[in-house]
């Protein structure tokens, strides 16, 4: 009996503490739910924005929480790692409480999200586009909008290269650009610095390479060839893709066999500590490259020795599209449209936008201001001087996984620069690309 | 008691009961299900037949990743097991210290697989970084890493065990051959290896499966570099499903396939040293 007894008495505990788990649970559960119900009668939605971008996470939070206290609207922003998006937008969308808003690369992104994209024309937001050229369409369907306009060039540490002797009028084609990194390099004993940073091949480095500086070839073959996407790319500037490539390689801060190791914290704090005058990389780095100072801080057009070098100016594009899950609730659809509409039209949405000191955006809508970016402004100078952007034709590239086999291939090509290893960095580059497209 | 056993085990089964239905029954028969589906998210699924079956077996990469997988795993088995047991054998001698040197020796077990493989890579790479090389630029360097990792991870653990068995054989029985004049080796090999079978029917099991399944520390310390060489099949699986546009499907049968290999190669071990072992 006392046995029986004992044993309904750890019973009854055990059942106690799993019904004080349970009671956890819905505890905690509400207070998410109640905040938007309490939030305004008007809007019953709520908005689940999954980020694309980790560097500006802080900024899409802040925004999101003032836009709560404006509107009592509930915003959740989730940020993805860096090249993780696709797969944690997969696992998440699989969820009841999937993205509201998501985002896609471009026709490529879109056409694996096609299903999911609500319709955004005769949006109030997609009226406020500053041109219709920044709407992803899917047929007749708005299915995404571009959000922001970026520029990539080589950024300049100008301190660095003018004690090299030579200043930004020096580099106007990719044969003076080649001359100075090598002279840097022969010289970084007694200058202290070499010519480039090094080009990481680590994940959160290498989308530099395979992405971005392949877009060069790509966006030069398109133009030779007057197309704006191809099945079958048949690499003919690949040669200077090369060129450009074992220059990088072969004058940054490391020896070429260490840059699978090296991670994009590492170029930054490279550059920042004035290792290296010349640092690959966009608008979106401002914020990691401002302590060099603004009197220090220049920007190149990435020269691959292709075209009117003369007027070349930097590669200007977007590849970061909103898109609305169609199989939200209508409430939340309708929020997360007001919630877009606040964030290009209101002051403080716009303040966070496009301000330097937040996220420092160039967007395509008409509220768009002046910009605090250095780098920014740098590329705005460029177009008002009348050199030609470069367009961005990577959101063409066949797929995440094309990228990924060419920058393994460029990778095993740096550790051991043989021609044989070029064979395979041009068989990721041209055949992938026709077994990707045909996918 | 016996009376109350019957009537409260749903009590104790229970939540366990239910916590692995949703967190693998369920997962189990959707991803069955998924694996003849084209799919993005896994609530939304189109039947498609066997076609992902097809293109999974048609993947080079596929056939390379298991070439991987089996060549690491047969090492791996061997050194962890041939190791684990030479430690357990050394401390179970009443060397001073002992309760140290196991504990130290288990330890790495309690740190997960994401967090050691990062670790090494810096251990690693900062060594190879003295020769201007680096962990990702061989295959040959990601092979042997990853062994070492395991290694350091697995022996520990499979020491535990052997010291546990050690400890279970009757001390009479060793003492009894001395004295029938065997020597170190004829007992190890006649007397303790007969007597391990069950310590070591585990050990080669948990080895295997682990080789196989290896994932966390082949993510973070190669990440299959140079070019998907060192690329393990669970790592293929999870860049199929998730890196792959329209390939979710694929990568879920080659899950499947996945399955019925680890558990077909485990049976058939299980079977062959099961045999081997002796009634005290």
């Amino acid at each position: 009996m006392k046995k029986r007894l004992l044993t309904l008495a750890l019973c009854g505990a055990m059942a106690l503490s799993l019904a004080a788990c349970g009671g956890g649970n819905s505890g905690s559960n509400p207070p998410a739910d109640s905040g938007s119900s309490d939030g305004g009668n008007s809007a019953s939605g709520s908005v689940y924005y999954l980020n694309f971008k980790p560097e500006q996470d802080g900024d899409w939070q802040a925004l999101a929480q003032a836009y709560t206290a404006e509107t009592g609207v509930e915003v959740k922003v989730q940020t993805a790692a860096s090249g993780q998006y696709e797969a944690t937008l997969m696992s998440e969308m699989a969820k009841t409480e999937a993205p509201t808003l998501f985002q896609v690369n471009g026709p490529v992104g879109l056409a694996n999200w096609k299903d999911y994209c609500y319709d955004m024309s005769g949006s109030a937001l997609a009226g406020e586009l500053s041109s219709d050229d920044f709407a992803l369409m899917d047929g007749s369907s708005m299915s995404g909008i571009a959000y922001v306009i970026e520029t990539y060039g080589i950024i300049v540490n100008t301190k660095l290269l003018g004690d090299a002797g030579y200043t930004m009028d020096d580099i106007k084609s990719f044969a003076d650009l080649k001359r100075v990194a090598e002279d840097i390099t022969a010289r970084s004993g007694e200058l202290g610095f070499s010519a480039f940073t090094s080009a990481g091949m680590d994940g959160s480095s290498d989308w530099r390479f395979k992405t971005h500086l392949a877009n060069l070839p790509i966006y030069f073959e398109y133009e030779a060839d007057g197309i704006g996407d191809t099945d079958a790319i048949k690499g003919t500037y690949l040669d200077n893709y090369r060129a450009i490539w074992d220059l990088y390689i072969n004058n940054c801060t490391c020896a070429p066999t260490l840059l699978s190791a090296k991670t994009g914290d590492d170029s930054v704090a490279e550059f920042v500590t004035e290792q290296a005058v010349f640092y690959q990389n966009g608008t979106w780095a401002y914020g990691d490259v401002a302590d060099v100072g603004e009197e220090n801080l220049g920007m190149l057009p990435i020269y691959i020795g292709v075209g009117d070098e003369a007027n070349q100016g930097l590669c200007t594009g977007t590849e970061n599209y909103w898109c609305v899950n169609k199989n939200a609730s209508p409430e939340d659809i309708q929020a997360t449209l007001d919630f877009m509409y606040w964030c290009v039209t209101s002051e403080t949405g716009l303040e966070y936008l496009c301000s330097g000191d937040h996220m420092g955006f160039v967007i395509p809508f008409k509220g768009n201001l002046e910009s605090s970016n250095l780098l920014v402004n740098i590329a705005n100078d460029y177009v008002a001087n009348g050199t030609t952007s470069i367009k961005w034709c990577f959101p063409t590239m066949p797929s995440e996984e094309w990228k990924n086999v060419l920058g393994s291939a460029l990778t095993n090509y740096a550790a051991d620069q043989t021609d044989a290893n070029w064979e395979t960095v041009r068989a990721a580059f041209v055949d992938n690309w026709a077994a990707e497209k045909s996918k | 008691m016996e009376k109350s056993i019957k009537r409260y085990f749903p009590v104790f089964l229970g939540p366990t009961f239910l916590a692995f239905i949703i967190g693998f029954i369920v997962p189990f028969i959707m991803g069955l299900y998924l694996s003849l589906c084209d799919f993005r998210t896994v609530t939304d699924a189109k039947f498609v037949g066997l076609s992902n079956f097809a293109k999974a077996f048609q993947d080079a990469e596929f056939l390379h990743a298991f070439l991987f997988t089996a060549a690491f795993t047969v090492v791996t088995v061997v050194l962890i097991n041939v190791v684990a047991f030479a430690v357990a054998m050394v401390l179970t001698q009443n060397i001073p210290g002992t309760n140290i040197f196991r504990t130290t020796f288990f330890m790495p077990n309690l740190i997960g697989g994401i967090v050691l493989g990062y670790i090494w890579q810096l251990i690693f790479n900062g060594i190879l970084a003295r020769y201007d090389l680096a962990l990702k630029i061989s295959a040959k360097y990601g092979f042997w890493g990853l062994v070492i990792v395991l290694c350091w991870q697995q022996i520990g653990y499979m020491m535990i065990i052997y010291i546990a068995g050690l400890q279970s054989i009757p001390g009479d029985l060793n003492e009894a051959a001395q004295i029938d004049g065997a020597n170190g080796w004829q007992r190890l090999w006649n007397v303790t290896i007969p007597n391990m079978m069950p310590s070591i029917t585990i050990c080669t099991f948990l080895t295997l499966t682990n080789g196989f399944k290896l994932f966390d520390q082949n993510l973070s310390l190669t990440a299959g570099e140079p070019m998907k060489q060192t690329e393990g099949l669970a790592l293929n699986i999870f860049n199929t499903f998730y890196t792959r546009v329209g390939w979710q499907g694929v990568g879920q049968a080659k899950a499947v396939v996945f399955f019925i290999l680890v558990v077909g190669l485990g049976l058939l071990q299980l079977r062959m040293t099961r045999s081997k072992e002796v009634q005290q």
